[in-house]
């Protein structure tokens, strides 16, 4: 009788073993940490410890012995001084402990959702550029809310690389706009344990390019740490910045990431094209209760669009937006993309082809309504994409169109990508590398048949 | 430069030093010699330890420490027997040995206020915070009741309500992380530290070494806790550290570091007072170096052939942190029956978390989509 020592599994894979030595013998008095025996696994020879006091009463199982399941008993321990009775656990009171769980778990707050605005007839639009509505949904979020801070490189004192902080630091101070040394692995770090401990970042990168040294923190911190607290832990944190090819800067400086963080459960990812949806996106994820990755691009920074004035103008996440309608085909893009299709639609309009343009703006969760929606009145799509071709944000579209929207497509869908190389920095290779309205124009009409 | 504080360093006789009429030419000799007040500052810490090695605590306190330690090696123990029968899964670090280092350090913080945030060995932080046992057992056991609902396992498990933050897979992550809690501590202005904890392994990630620059550039309310157990996983310190001391590796960026014996759990709360007394008042981050042993393998699938028996033993027999606070009590004349007491209690404990961890249902299937994302959208 007493304590059973079970062969134990010594690796997450291990199934049956070697007892391949014995450290002691019937009668030996063994007190917890004593190494009893020696278990080899397909990988390695292991120590076994005993956790128990008392004395060795059989070794059920000689040494040498091979393909010991987990499990069998291989000895047993007789305890000194106890009877069986004490020594066997208090049964559980296994119906009231949950509760206590439950109470660690509620004391999180639920998710307040984003209330989205709708825009009154007769509001006041005003030109307004995409880096302008940027800075404005910042300063709107940090005057509502004292727990929102901005921290990246060169954000307040030089008023941001690409001046979408300007104004921050003489509104807000140095509390809470906050240049970074050049370490974006630590400050991304810095970002995400702040908004577990209950802030509100707005993490600027200089370029998504560099946050590559900070991908760690996005992925596995920011993204991961919702579900494996079991809700409990949640990391309210926005990573924004410029993405995507700007103008000559050289492959380390023209990454369109958008596929990477979009293919990742647990984040949020925007791409907004005009300001109005810069503006209101970028408020409604500084108030999202999740990781959100915010997307922007430099050669759009300047770009002037109506933005209705409103003191709160957000608008939801995972919701596309038809740019422009049309019967004949879908263009599905996203950022810079949406100007391109533009440009390609009114080409288009010309030879009697009526393009609907849906800008997604949340790569992640994705609008499949909206893509689907619009294939199943024009029955063709194209995709574009100012990114890489293979792996993309235009893959999943068309995976998506195979999968539930089959039976809509009287063309296969295709794509138009960058082409499938680091992009160089000579004036006329970019230019052949980078998606443009021609290719725009010519995949259109191929899937029209014209 | 930032005032330092010197909480229990000695006066030294500094306020006659000021020279009066030091003639020109010693002064090229002088920088080597004198110590300005930035340079003591970064050992100041450690004299103030070495003043007052052990803390004096009450009979209760010691065997409260006594209690916290004995349920981290009966935990863990019952953790690795579960494992050996299959009940844990995964990758399962053992915290066996080290259980003076979080009990000691967390013993002096203000638990529910303070932030505390370590890596994958975090079973005895947890329990050393208070952390219901049952919740963190079922968690090994991967059930519907345990702290993380089953989806995080033994490497990532959370508190919000103890000011827990985890419980960090990647390592060096929880540094970065660290210091975020630090920054909101700060930023709200509520008086609270983090204590971060990392071992001799992730010193050497760069990430810590940016967290250093910035904690210490805004003067972060962080305790920067270095658990040096000798092996990163299963390589020597020595054998992958060209600064094996790593209290130093903080000098470079102005961080006092402290030396600490962590074996032994009252001076380990004696150095944590120091420390924290100096990162409360505002003075920035402190790097507090907590030498200790695990007496098992890296995680339940390491062999440890790369040490010896004998050094194990050795750490066993002569250093163990539970032994030496019990002869502590012994000699201040605590019963041995009042210590068996304790023991009996803790056997209880961990026996029954280990029974609700295996008797408590695994998650439902639909938790499988649950706690992606919060919002809805």
């Amino acid at each position: 009788m007493g304590i059973e020592l079970k062969m134990p599994a010594l690796s997450p894979t291990m199934e049956e073993g070697t007892l391949a030595k014995w450290l002691v013998k019937p009668g030996d008095a063994v007190k917890s940490g004593d190494i009893i025996a020696e278990i080899e696994t397909d990988k390695a020879t292991m120590e076994f410890e005993t956790i128990d006091e008392g004395v060795i009463g059989a070794l059920m199982v000689a040494e040498g012995t091979e393909g010991v399941k987990v499990g069998t008993v291989i000895a047993t321990i007789t305890s000194e001084g106890e009877t069986e009775a004490q020594a066997a656990p208090a049964p559980a009171p296994a119906v009231a402990a949950p509760a206590q769980v439950v109470a660690v778990l509620a004391l999180a707050p639920a998710a307040a959702p984003a209330p989205v605005t709708a825009v009154p007839a007769g509001t006041a639009m005003n030109a307004t550029t995409v880096r302008e509505a940027l800075r404005d949904a910042m300063a709107e979020e940090m005057r509502a809310d004292d727990r929102v801070f901005v921290m990246g490189e060169e954000v307040a004192e030089y008023q941001g690389a690409y001046k979408v902080t300007q104004g921050l630091l003489e509104e807000f101070g140095p509390q809470r706009v906050i240049d970074t040394p050049i370490t974006e692995y630590g400050f991304a770090g810095i970002g995400a344990g702040a908004a577990m401990g209950g802030l509100r970042p707005v993490i600027e990168f200089m370029t998504f390019n560099f946050a590559l040294q900070a991908i760690d923190h996005i992925i596995n911190s920011a993204a991961k740490t919702n579900y494996m607290s079991g809700g409990q832990m949640r990391c309210p944190v926005v990573f924004r910045g410029p993405n995507g090819a700007a103008l000559r800067v050289g492959a380390q400086h023209s990454h369109n990431f958008a596929a990477w963080y979009a293919s990742v459960p647990g984040l949020v990812v925007i791409a907004p094209y005009d300001a109005a949806d810069a503006k209101g996106l970028l408020k409604a994820a500084i108030r999202s209760e999740d990781p959100v990755v915010f997307l922007e691009n430099e050669l759009v920074y300047g770009r002037s669009f109506v933005v209705p004035q409103m003191d709160d103008f957000v608008l939801p996440i995972g919701k596309a937006r038809t740019v422009r309608s049309g019967q004949h085909v879908t263009i599905v893009t996203y950022s810079i993309g949406v100007g391109l299709s533009l440009e390609a639609a009114e080409t288009l309009a010309a030879e009697g082809i009526e393009a609907e343009i849906i800008d997604l703006r949340t790569l992640r969760p994705l609008d499949k309504a909206a893509v689907l929606g619009s294939l199943a009145r024009t029955n063709r799509m194209v995709v574009v994409e100012e990114g890489f071709p293979v792996c993309s944000i235009a893959s999943e579209i068309i995976t998506i169109a195979m999968e539930e929207g089959f039976d809509h497509l009287d063309a296969p869908v295709l794509r138009v990508c960058n082409e499938d190389v680091p992009l160089p920095y000579a004036a006329n290779l970019e230019k052949l590398a980078l998606v443009d309205t021609a290719q725009i124009v010519a995949a259109v009409k191929k899937v029209c048949y014209r | 430069m930032a005032q330092p504080a010197r909480p229990r360093a000695p006066k030294a006789p500094k306020s006659t030093t000021a020279p009066k009429a030091a003639p020109a030419v010693a002064a090229p000799a002088a920088p080597l010699n004198v110590e300005d007040e930035a340079t003591f500052a970064l050992r100041s810490l450690q004299q103030a330890h070495a003043n007052n090695k052990r803390y004096e605590a009450s009979d209760a306190e010691l065997l409260h420490f006594y209690e916290q330690m004995v349920l981290i090696r009966r935990f863990e123990e019952k953790a690795g027997q579960l494992y050996g029968l299959g009940l844990i899964g995964g990758f399962c670090h053992l915290y066996i040995g080290q259980e003076a280092v979080a009990v000691g350090l967390q013993s002096a913080l203000n638990e529910g206020h303070d932030s505390v945030i370590t890596g994958y060995r975090d079973h005895g932080h947890m329990l050393a915070y208070g952390i219901d046992p049952k919740v963190i057992m079922a968690e090994l056991t991967g059930r519907g009741a345990g702290i993380s609902r089953g989806k995080g396992g033994s490497m990532h498990m959370f508190s919000t309500e103890h000011k827990f933050f985890g419980g960090h897979g990647i390592v060096g992550a929880q540094v970065s992380l660290g210091a975020g809690l630090a920054f909101a501590h700060k930023y709200r202005g509520d008086g609270g530290v983090c204590m971060a904890y990392f071992g001799d392994g992730a010193a050497n990630q760069g990430q810590v070494y940016e967290t250093f620059n910035m904690a210490a550039l805004w003067q972060l309310p962080i305790v920067f806790v270095v658990e040096n157990n000798g092996y990163a996983m299963g390589t020597a310190v020595k054998r992958g550290s060209a600064e094996t001391h790593f209290h130093r590796r903080g000098t470079g960026f102005r961080i006092p570091g402290m030396d600490v014996n962590g074996m032994d759990v009252l001076e380990v709360r004696a150095a944590a007072e120091v420390a924290l007394d100096y990162v409360r008042a505002g003075n920035g981050p402190v790097l507090m170096e907590l030498n200790t042993y695990r007496y098992r393998g890296h995680s339940m699938s390491d062999p440890a052939k790369y040490r010896s028996r004998e050094e194990v033993q050795e750490m066993r027999d002569h250093h163990d942190p539970i032994e030496g606070a019990k002869q502590d009590l012994l000699r201040r004349g605590v019963s041995e029956e009042a210590i068996k007491a304790i023991d009996k209690k803790i056997r209880t404990v961990v026996a029954e978390a280990a029974d609700f961890a295996e008797s408590s249902p695994e998650p439902a299937a639909d938790e499988l989509y649950t706690d992606v994302l919060v919002g809805t959208y």
